[in-house]
């Protein structure tokens, strides 16, 4: 990958909670259209290094950029409308919300044009545009036939893909999708990695993989990044870094090293 | 130092009243997760019946305060875990409020319709050891009297009780594990239905001890010396962060200390004095809610086995096939035609009025709804701001002969600001602090600007020089002018409610309500949002205060201290707070039902029993939280549609066929949901 191509730069990005360093001192690149994973047994720091990202929490030290904007001070949601869309390890759903207006809140959320007079106005009413986009993006994840559903009554493979849908109904440059597969059976966590292939090959969508379920990752992402203890161990191709001795001790211990 | 001391020390007795009830407050919070409001109730009821025994029926105090506190107190904290807060999902903050507050109005408002007013005051003959009336030592000049050693006593026996309770026992260790999930210490072997039931019996006990303690000294529920004392007390326990007893007695202590030293110093006639110092208690508190990032994660606790809790049922209009919607829609038109056609006509002046009022009211109640319906907050000031706007245009329409309707604007504007900035300062608080923080600021206003008489006229109130239409007999239309006014108002705010929710705030307000994290992470600006809605109903509320006050000609504080506020959420809430509807149902229920009663006795008239009807009704929240006749229209709506729609495929039906389908993985996601 050129270097001018960075979407998402990290640079000695640390994080710690009281006396708990979550995230030391990790730096490597996203670059425009990749596709990364980021494993590591839990405690690794994945999810911490997510939230510094998206600003849900603030690193204490380093620098992260976003197509070379430093992101420091940014708020959450002045990062999401650069281009980050995020799904998370823990199901977000909007309660009582039929899937089609998750999807419409996204839209208009990420391009921020939702202003209070236009509400009062009455013209607030979705544009085609927008609805198409919202189709658009239901069609992707396959969940168009459930549009008028509330989230109240889907399970928790569909909430997951309502949530992946929502993230891309805002057309993100990057996707950063936090354990996507997990309590999903085999047949839901295909889809889901099929969803991430499409997005990324189809759309030109970054996508930054946080995940236990491996095989997934290998079949999903072009580059893998290890983490443990929050340290990055390694980086690299699938088949590189598991051949790796220190991530094979990180995640089996020292028999699996040997 | 004996000129300080001398200040001081009289503080001790007060710090260790708040001390009480702040302690009360941490063990009924930590043993049972509720943040209870209505130990007041619980220490007024006591306290009153206590009264009732010695005072009517001339029991021994020792008789009547072992009946009081030692039987029924605890009674009362088993019957408010077996019928109300057992069936309150520990995850759901709204309703653990809703309750809590109901009972806070509830109680305090049905014993005197029951056994008729009591003065508590004259409960001054509790104390079985020392002699209130007998100065046993002098300290530092300060004479020690019985009420000193005997508050003295009582806190520091409390405190070392209730700290061995929690922390030295094995029912202590139940009580913290029960607090987080009920079910999942029972999966311990652990009876935890037990374990919190105790846990309300104690906290209970110790509201009676402190009610019938406390009585002489600090009056009755809406007095301004008891809020002084709970707002103390909430303080106090939140310095403590509702999980330290050290810290909230040391805090409590000391606002009693530093309140009678800060007495003894300032001048008599300051601003200081008369409007800082009383207000000490408030600062305090927004203190803590302000500094302490402990305070902004009170509800962050969420019982592990809420996954298995069924999702909240649809509203009635969610769940009708379209064709119901049709017939209901056309049908509101022809009551709402009716009822216009009627008030023009026929309705007698004094039911005229009453309507007026009910519309005026309404107006009040959908800045609850903004705020609790949609935005899912709980703003316990909304009344303070009616006042704001009410007093503005009072005051413009009295010195400077400005109409009401421009005075009113101006009033709408200068509520929305007072909205935005306790908005402001509550950005990072959700749920209970929030709530927590608007009543502080409610009774703050009720210290500072209301009880100001170049504000708000004192006692008597400011009446109006000036008819809002001046005396044109042709603006009058036929005597009916107030009705329009008030129906315009109402339907422009109500058209304004409509509008927000069916656009882009309204949904952006859902999804924060379902989930602030991905919300933000969504791109959507929850300051913003937050300020928006506060702004909105502060505005709305502002006009309804006018409203009220244009048909009264007259305004005055007592119309809109903080129990108004408080009622007026429970009022919302009973009826349903999700729906424009629900607003109106209240406000027209309220006057109503207060009207009919007038031709009842006179103890049972007035505002009393109709409160309590209400407050029961918010009973309901936690088995209906979306009120109760939204309950009852989505039941109605279903048996209608059986009868005549049977075989049609209604979106309810869709909606129990879609959860079937997927029962067995909706179980995990509800949790998240919730």
């Amino acid at each position: 990958m050129a270097s001018d191509d960075v979407l998402l730069s990290m640079r000695s990005v640390s994080k710690s909670f009281g006396g708990v360093t979550a995230v030391h001192e990790v730096s490597f690149d996203v670059h425009a259209g990749e596709s990364v994973g980021l494993v590591g047994p839990n405690g690794a720091g994945k999810t911490t290094l997510f939230n510094c990202v998206c600003g849900q929490l603030r690193n204490e030290r380093g620098d992260i950029s976003f197509e070379g904007r430093p992101l420091d001070g940014l708020p959450t949601y002045q990062r999401a409308r650069l281009g980050i869309g995020r799904t998370y390890q823990k199901v977000e759903v909007f309660t009582d919300m039929t899937v089609h207006d998750h999807l419409l809140v996204a839209e208009r959320a990420r391009r921020g044009t939702g202003r209070l007079w236009k509400d009062l106005l009455n013209m607030s009413a979705p544009t085609s545009e927008e609805l198409a986009k919202v189709e658009a993006a239901m069609e992707l994840v396959g969940i168009a036939d459930m549009a008028e559903t509330s989230v109240n009554a889907l399970g928790l493979g569909h909430c997951r893909l309502v949530e992946l849908a929502r993230a891309l109904a805002a057309e993100p440059k990057i996707l950063l999708a936090d354990e996507p597969s997990s309590g999903l059976d085999l047949r839901e966590t295909a889809e889901v990695a099929s969803v991430l292939r499409t997005v990324q090959r189809e759309r030109g969508t970054a996508v930054f993989l946080v995940e236990h379920d491996l095989a997934m990752v290998g079949d999903v992402v072009d580059r893998t990044v290890v983490m443990d203890l929050g340290t990055m161990l390694a980086d690299g191709t699938f088949d590189e870094v598991m051949a790796n001795p220190s991530v094979r001790e990180a995640y089996l211990g020292q028999m699996g090293a040997a | 130092m004996e000129h300080f001391l001398g200040f001081a020390l009289p503080g001790i007795p007060y710090g260790c009243t708040y001390a009480i009830v702040a302690v009360s407050l941490v063990l009924t919070y930590q043993a049972t997760g509720v943040f209870n409001f209505a130990f007041g109730a619980q220490a007024f009821a006591a306290a009153f019946v206590f009264t009732v025994l010695t005072e009517n029926h001339h029991m021994a105090g020792w008789l009547a305060f072992v009946i009081s506190v030692v039987v029924m107190s605890p009674l009362i904290g088993l019957a408010f875990d077996r019928f109300i807060f057992r069936h309150v999902p520990n995850s759901n903050t709204t309703a653990k409020l809703i309750c809590s507050i109901s009972l806070l109005v509830g109680i305090p408002t049905i014993l005197p319709v029951i056994f008729g007013p009591q003065n508590l005051d004259d409960t001054a003959t509790i104390f079985p050891f020392f002699n209130p009336n007998v100065v046993y030592f002098t300290v530092a000049g300060t004479p020690v009297n019985g009420i000193y050693l005997a508050t003295i006593t009582v806190t520091a026996v409390v405190l070392v009780a209730l700290t061995i309770l929690l922390r030295f026992t094995n029912l202590g260790l139940q009580m913290r594990g029960a607090v987080e999930s009920r079910r999942l210490v029972q999966l311990d072997g652990v009876n935890s239905g037990g374990v919190v039931a105790v846990a309300w019996a104690v906290s209970s006990f110790m509201a009676g001890l402190a009610g019938v303690l406390l009585a002489p000294i600090f009056g009755t529920f809406q007095s301004d010396t008891y809020a002084t004392l709970m707002v103390a007390a909430i303080a106090a326990a939140a310095w403590g962060l509702l999980r330290s007893i050290p810290i909230a007695t040391g805090v409590a202590v000391l606002i009693g200390v530093v309140s009678t030293t800060l007495q003894g110093y300032l001048p008599t006639g300051s601003l200081l004095y008369s409007a800082v110092l009383p207000s000490l208690p408030f600062f305090v508190l927004v203190g803590a809610l302000l500094f302490l990032p402990g305070m902004r994660a009170l509800d962050s606790s969420r019982d592990p086995l809420a996954t298995i809790d069924p999702p909240p049922p649809p509203t009635a209009v969610a769940s009708r096939a379209p064709s119901m919607d049709r017939i209901i829609r056309i049908l509101w038109y022809v009551v709402l035609a009716g009822f216009v056609v009627s008030m023009l006509t026929w309705i007698p002046n004094t039911w005229e009025g009453v309507f007026n009022s009910g519309l005026a009211l309404a107006t009040v109640f959908l800045s609850i709804t903004l705020i609790t319906g949609m935005a899912g907050q709980i703003s316990l000031f909304q009344a303070t701001l009616a006042g704001v706007g009410a007093f503005t245009a009072a005051q413009l329409a009295n010195h400077l002969g400005l109409n009401m309707l421009v005075g009113g604007l101006i009033g709408a504007l200068l509520a929305a600001i007072v909205a935005v900035i306790v908005a402001l300062l509550s950005l990072r608080l959700r749920g209970l602090g929030l709530a927590l923080m608007t009543l502080a600021a409610a009774l703050l206003f009720d210290n500072t600007f209301f009880n100001a008489v170049s504000i708000t006229g004192g006692a008597q109130g400011l009446s109006l020089q000036a008819k809002w239409l001046g005396t044109s007999e042709f603006f009058n239309f036929n005597g009916h002018a107030l009705f329009i006014l008030s129906f315009c108002v109402l339907a422009f705010c109500v058209f304004v409610v409509l509008l927000v929710r069916k656009g882009t705030a309204g949904r952006n307000l859902a999804a924060m309500r379902g989930s602030e994290t991905a919300a933000a992470g969504l791109g959507i600006n929850l300051t913003w949002q937050r300020i928006t809605v506060f702004a909105l109903a502060g505005a709305i509320a502002g006009l309804g205060g006018v409203l009220v006050t244009i048909q009264q000609q007259v305004v005055n504080a007592a119309q809109w201290n903080y129990a108004f506020s408080l009622i007026f959420v429970v009022l919302v809430v009973s009826t349903g707070v999700s729906t424009v509807e629900g607003a109106i149902n209240a406000a027209i229920a309220f006057v109503v039902i207060q009207q009919v009663l007038t031709y009842l006795p006179a103890r049972l008239g007035g505002n009393s029993l109709t409160i309590v009807l209400f407050a029961f009704g918010a009973l309901q929240f936690a088995k209906h939280p979306e009120g109760v006749l939204e309950y009852q229209k989505r039941k109605g709506t279903q048996r209608f549609e059986r009868l005549f729609f049977s075989g049609k495929d209604t979106r309810d039906e869709k909606n129990t066929r879609d959860k079937k389908d997927t029962i067995g993985s909706a179980v995990s996601t509800s949790g998240a949901n919730g």
